[in-house]
């Protein structure tokens, strides 16, 4: 568990980060989202313990991560973010290898070897393996630096803007990558991303920040609505819903258009109250399904929520 | 890649061809060769000088014959203060490029080594009667406070650029020297300043060069670091990450390469360039990762410094 209590980052006059508190319990993905300068990746860098705050605590599993020693949490937190990724000539296996470095200072055991095949495999990195870093792609690089995070095998998982400079295809494969990470291996991701669409299709919740606060914090279903996202980036942002398989360019039906339909079945997490939900669903959508499968930007801030079949 | 600053560290001319090669070769197995080469050229040297000694006089070891002196206070000593000064320049301005993520940064362009120097002229006018352990002290407090306001003034430079960083070095190295020079003029010392900072060891004798040791211990304590080195030459927020003290780090390796430009000032005097070009040239073939090309840096250091001094004294013997 993350607990933030009462976290205050100040760059000289300008309070970057205003008393935030926060708990962001074990599993799954939290988006944080918000406007440039917001106080985002603030936020998460002083949860990675890269920046200390001014005032306030955060603790990872009861650890203050200020006074933690750092090879400790090395363990148990591992923070990438888009500035560090430079191109140095060293191997993809190196880099990997360096984040078993946590455990064994570089002088790796039979353990670590194994976790660095894990994480190559994983990735499906065992193409380029030997080859050094300035010499892949963007998104490839991208991928040999989550292998390094995921041979550090930490519970939680924090990514400043992984998608940054990744084209639409390659992102999305990071994300579903992000998610596939959380599923399968059990880890808690705090992700920074600008693409609300993303956002919202991946995460489990997310957070909306603006001039260092949360505005908005809950399911994909509350925040992303037009609402709190205009009041969020300060544009119009209009949400489409996709209902079906197909994606509707009309307008996103009235959130309170009187229902008619059946009573959705309970939902097993998080949307009871879901605003969406009392919009009319097409008569071939037997029951509620409760995940917004697709969510694709249209032109500029505008978006399709996809309702889709269940998986 | 977003990180525009962060850019500096890949090299100037990636080698894709290079590198396979070095990297498809048995690590150990070129170790061991180029290991084997330095050995047979360093054998080579102990025999070249003005007096002639050959291998059949030391055979017939006898303290009072010259031929067995020269060698026991001259050649020996020449060339264990060439393997050393060598490597270790080699390896400290490998280690500074990568702390500093800038591939033109050495202690010949940051103004490590003028300061070094400053300080042992400082050291000769105020504590001529000194020890020269203290005068090496003194040299190397210079070293670390010259690189220390090197990066203060590096900090706030508006545009960090690759090239400018160094020519900032290079400038603020010319004005500490512009300061020596103007300390040994007003003290008559130009002379003997001259003859001190510039690297020689044809006047290396035994029990004139034991210091350089220190410098060797500090190569192998490097090695022992490199890791760290590479992780913070990484980034702050990438060696954080992995639970290294990015600062610790940073200004150990920093102390550690102002020690070595003291030492090998005050007993040799500088070699400029020398830990600017052989990391360079190691890591275009072999990559950054300091635990692999740090022992291939030292070992190409004590080879660039031996070949050159086989060279000079070709043409011009001396002892």
């Amino acid at each position: 568990m993350i607990e933030i209590d009462r976290v205050t980052k100040r760059y000289g006059a300008a309070t970057v980060v205003d008393d935030v508190s926060l708990v962001i319990p074990r599993g799954g993905v939290t988006a944080l989202v918000g406007a440039n300068g917001a106080g985002k990746s603030t936020l998460l860098s002083m949860i990675g313990r890269i920046l200390h705050p001014d005032s306030g605590t955060v603790r990872v599993d009861g650890m203050d991560v200020a006074r933690t020693q750092s090879a400790v949490l090395a363990r148990r937190l591992s923070i990438l973010r888009q500035e560090n990724q430079v191109a140095v000539r060293i191997t993809v296996r190196e880099l990997i290898e360096f984040g078993r470095f946590p455990y064994s200072s570089g002088r790796l055991t039979g353990e670590d070897v194994a976790a660095v095949d894990r994480a190559i495999e994983y990735l499906q990195l065992e193409e380029f393996a030997n080859r050094p870093l300035d010499r892949l792609s963007g998104g490839q690089r991208q991928r040999a630096f989550i292998a390094m995070v995921l041979a550090q095998d930490t519970g939680y998982l924090l990514l400043d803007e992984p998608l940054n400079n990744l084209d639409m295809r390659h992102a999305a494969q990071a994300m579903s990558l992000i998610r596939r990470m959380a599923e399968e291996l059990q880890k808690t991701v705090v992700v920074v991303i600008h693409d609300i669409n993303f956002a919202a299709y991946h995460a489990g919740r997310i957070i909306a920040m603006k001039d260092g606060r949360i505005v908005a914090d809950g399911p994909p279903e509350t925040v992303v609505s037009p609402s709190i996202l205009s009041d969020v980036f300060d544009i119009d942002v209009p949400v489409h819903q996709v209902e079906g398989h197909l994606p509707s360019t009309s307008a996103p039906p009235p959130a309170t258009a009187p229902s008619r339909r059946r009573r959705p079945q309970p939902c097993p997490a998080r949307c009871a109250n879901h605003p969406l939900m009392r919009a009319p669903l097409p008569a071939s959508l037997p029951r509620h399904r409760h995940r917004p499968v697709h969510i694709k930007a249209v032109a500029g801030a505008a978006m399709i929520y996809r309702w889709g079949t269940a998986r | 890649m977003s990180g525009a600053p962060a850019a500096p560290l890949a090299s100037a001319a990636a080698s894709p061809g290079l590198f396979d090669w070095a990297r498809s070769m048995n690590g150990t197995a070129l170790t061991v060769a180029a290991l084997a080469l330095l050995a047979a050229v360093s054998f080579a040297s102990l025999f070249i000088g003005v007096s002639d000694v050959t291998p059949l006089d030391l055979l017939r070891w006898d303290n009072s014959d010259h031929q067995v002196r020269v060698f026991v206070e001259s050649r020996v000593p020449r060339l264990a203060a060439i393997l050393l000064t060598g490597s270790a320049m080699s390896v400290s301005g490998l280690i500074m490029q990568t702390l500093v993520r800038n591939r033109f940064v050495a202690p010949s362009t940051s103004g490590t080594i003028s300061s070094a120097s400053l300080g042992l002229l400082v050291a000769s006018i105020w504590f001529g009667s000194a020890s020269v352990f203290l005068k090496m002290s003194i040299a190397v407090a210079f070293a670390m406070a010259g690189t220390l306001l090197f990066l203060a003034l590096v900090q706030r430079l508006r545009h960090p650029d690759i090239i400018v960083v160094p020519l900032v070095g290079i400038m603020f190295g010319g004005v500490i020297q512009a300061i020596t020079v103007y300390f040994a003029l007003r003290h008559d010392l130009l002379q003997s300043l001259n003859a001190w900072t510039n690297g020689d060891f044809s006047g290396t004798l035994r029990g004139r060069y034991e210091l350089l040791y220190i410098v060797g211990g500090l190569t192998i304590v490097s090695y022992l670091f490199a890791n760290r080195f590479t992780l913070v030459g990484m980034g702050r927020e990438f060696a954080v990450n992995l639970g290294v003290h990015y600062e610790r780090v940073l200004y150990g390796g920093l102390t550690l390469v102002a020690c070595v430009s003291g030492v090998v000032v005050v007993v040799v005097g500088s070699i400029p360039f020398l830990g600017l070009i052989v990391p360079n040239l190691v890591t275009m073939v072999m990559g950054e990762n300091l635990r692999q090309v740090l022992p291939a840096t030292a070992i190409s250091g004590a080879f660039f410094v031996l070949a050159c001094d086989i060279l000079s004294r070709d043409p011009a013997l001396p002892l």
